[in-house]
């Protein structure tokens, strides 16, 4: 699975009240979440993530709540994949269920630029700035989770599993 | 093995297991709220299954906007009552019946030593206080559960924190956690548990144990633990009737690092704007002048705290210009408030005392603070926007420190301006 975007950057610990402050997880459709993703940092950030981003960030991204609002907010404004030095171990697993990638990597954020070209290999754990050219190790994604991401996430993949059970 | 490795071995039908391993572990108890349950609702109908693994085994409590402040939140809290109905969920704690989920949760019996509790809350890693593997999933991982009762986890790396010495005065577990999270910073302990040992968390009552494994996901842990004792045994035979499953760490188990700390001379302690560690002494904080002050939620919300709170508020008056609001974290904890007058110390005092739930924690009701405005508060989060408008700030602290704080109109160490 390849996913490719233009690099948008956030900085260190990005938390979810800043993804998708509080007052919004009275909200359930996921479109109606994603006019608010990352209001507390820009409230343009929908506007501009719309065309398809790939957002590069730093240490500890989605750390504090268990909020799934916050991936789903994220993923249905417009952003492809995350690829992060570190992520908040709730964070990192709602994205991968609500199918929205999300890849540790520990190099990419000190070169890649604003509005780089990214294309990540989820599968192979690759991570390239096609724009400088350049190509990141990133940390390998268990497998099951792989799967998850190509079924488009937890949901599509019990659906399966249910629908097999009855049959 | 140590504690949490020992309950992961167990849930998962293994004799041992080991960091980093993955392993599919047996759900002994799934709690949801009003805020992610209607999520997990809605994955749960969309996965296809009819019927939930175990109703006994699933917890719902209404607590984040109770009662409903808006015709969404009450569409919220109705699927969530349809939906115990119909899948015949005894457990379910609506308006007036419980409080805030993560009291209601041991408080009723359900968390118990040496078992698996998920919940769809981050600060579900408390329920480690009492002996549990626990730990915060999101909504679609929730919908799993009900079908499944199990789920997968890698068996988390453990730091060891050792506490020795006796708190002085006005000094509490909160404070000890501030300094515990400044020390290892809000990603320090991201995918890692947190096992509290020592003398200080032996003589700590429950109440102060619940606020320490609380607050560990503020430094990124994935659970907080402490070996159950013979306080915890009290605790819990008092509320659960059925089989206890007593592990402990074995003295020889393993951690990826032991930190040691002595309580003797700490502080009391505040985490200022706008990450939990950034952590300084109250009386090195200068002037900090504040619009409101707020008593309550999953980490400060217990007898305990509304008791030292009431002691430093009795026969004074809340600031000028400051209002404060104090919430008891139950139903419970509200009656014996008021059996003990402390419900009536906060309402002479001039404080708003509001119906147990989580408050204005997360910004959703009950003192939103406007542009500008400084709360010091004794929850758990002071990021930007947390309780309302992204220009305000939060500084968060001890129950003590933000009762004398709220009397003082500024953010003081209650040492000092206790009795003055």
């Amino acid at each position: 699975m390849i996913i490719q975007g233009k690099a948008m950057k956030l900085g260190d610990n990005i938390d979810t009240d800043v993804i998708l402050p509080g007052k919004y997880l009275v909200l359930t459709d996921p479109r109606e979440i994603a006019k608010h993703a990352l209001e507390g940092l820009d409230p343009s950030f929908p506007d501009k993530a719309k065309d398809g981003v790939v957002l590069v960030c730093g240490h500890n991204f989605g750390c504090g709540s268990s909020r799934e609002h916050a991936p789903l907010a994220l993923k249905y404004s417009g952003v492809r994949c995350i690829v992060g030095k570190s992520f908040a171990r709730i964070f990192y697993r709602n994205s991968m269920n609500v199918g929205l990638a999300v890849i540790e990597c520990n190099g990419a954020y000190a070169t890649v630029n604003e509005g780089d070209e990214m294309k990540i290999d989820v599968e192979q754990g690759g991570v390239e700035d096609v724009t400088k050219d350049l190509k990141f190790k990133a940390t390998p994604v268990p497998e099951f989770m792989i799967e998850l991401i190509l079924e488009g996430g937890l949901i599509p993949y019990l659906r399966k599993k249910v629908a097999s059970e009855k049959n | 093995m140590n504690l949490i490795e020992k309950i992961l071995a167990r849930a998962s039908a293994k004799k041992t297991v080991e960091p980093n391993e993955i392993v599919e572990a047996r759900i002994d108890v799934a709690m949801v709220h009003d805020l992610t349950g209607p999520l997990t609702v809605k994955a749960f109908r969309e996965i296809g299954s009819k019927r939930v693994w175990d109703p006994d085994k699933i917890v719902v409590i209404l607590d984040h906007l109770v009662p409903a402040d808006s015709v969404t939140t009450a569409e919220l809290h109705k699927t969530l009552r349809n939906f115990v109905k119909e899948q015949k969920i005894g457990h379910f704690y609506d308006v007036g019946r419980g409080g805030v989920c993560h009291q209601v949760m041991p408080e009723e019996g359900f968390v118990r030593p040496g078992e698996v509790v998920v919940g769809a809350d981050s600060h579900t890693c408390e329920y480690g206080a009492l002996g549990a593997f626990a730990t915060g999933i999101g909504s679609t991982e929730m919908a799993a559960v009900f079908v499944k009762g199990s789920l997968w986890f890698r068996v988390p790396k453990v730091i060891k924190i050792n506490a020795e010495g006796k708190f002085k005065e006005y000094v509490s577990a909160k404070d000890l956690i501030l300094k515990i999270i400044s020390t290892l910073g809000s990603g320090g302990a991201t995918y890692k548990g947190i096992e509290f040992t020592g003398k200080t968390v032996e003589d700590m009552s429950i109440d102060g144990r619940l606020t320490m494994c609380n607050m560990v996901i503020e430094a990124g842990a994935k659970a907080g633990i402490i070996d159950p004792d013979e306080k915890t045994i009290d605790y819990v035979k008092e509320r659960w009737k059925g089989l206890l499953n007593q592990v402990k760490s074995d003295p020889n188990a393993a951690y990826e690092k032991q930190i040691q700390m002595d309580v003797a001379d700490l502080s009391p302690q505040v985490a200022c704007p706008s990450s939990v560690d950034n952590v300084k002494p109250a009386s090195e904080l200068g002037n900090i002048e504040i619009d409101q002050a707020f008593i309550g939620t999953c980490t400060n919300g217990r007898m305990e705290d509304l008791r030292v709170a009431a002691r430093i508020l009795r026969g004074k008056k809340i600031g000028r210009g400051v209002r404060a609001i104090v919430i008891p974290a139950s139903r419970n904890i509200y009656l014996e408030s008021l059996r003990e007058g402390l419900i009536e110390t906060f309402v002479q005092a001039g404080a708003a005392v509001g119906n147990p739930n989580c408050g204005p924690c997360l910004g959703g009701h009950m003192g939103i603070l406007a542009a500008g405005e400084v709360c010091v508060s004794t929850s758990n989060r002071n990021f930007t926007g947390r309780m309302g408008s992204k220009e305000a700030r939060v500084y968060l602290a001890s129950p003590a420190t933000v009762a004398a704080s709220a009397i003082e109109g500024r953010i003081v160490d209650p040492r000092s301006s206790v009795g003055n």
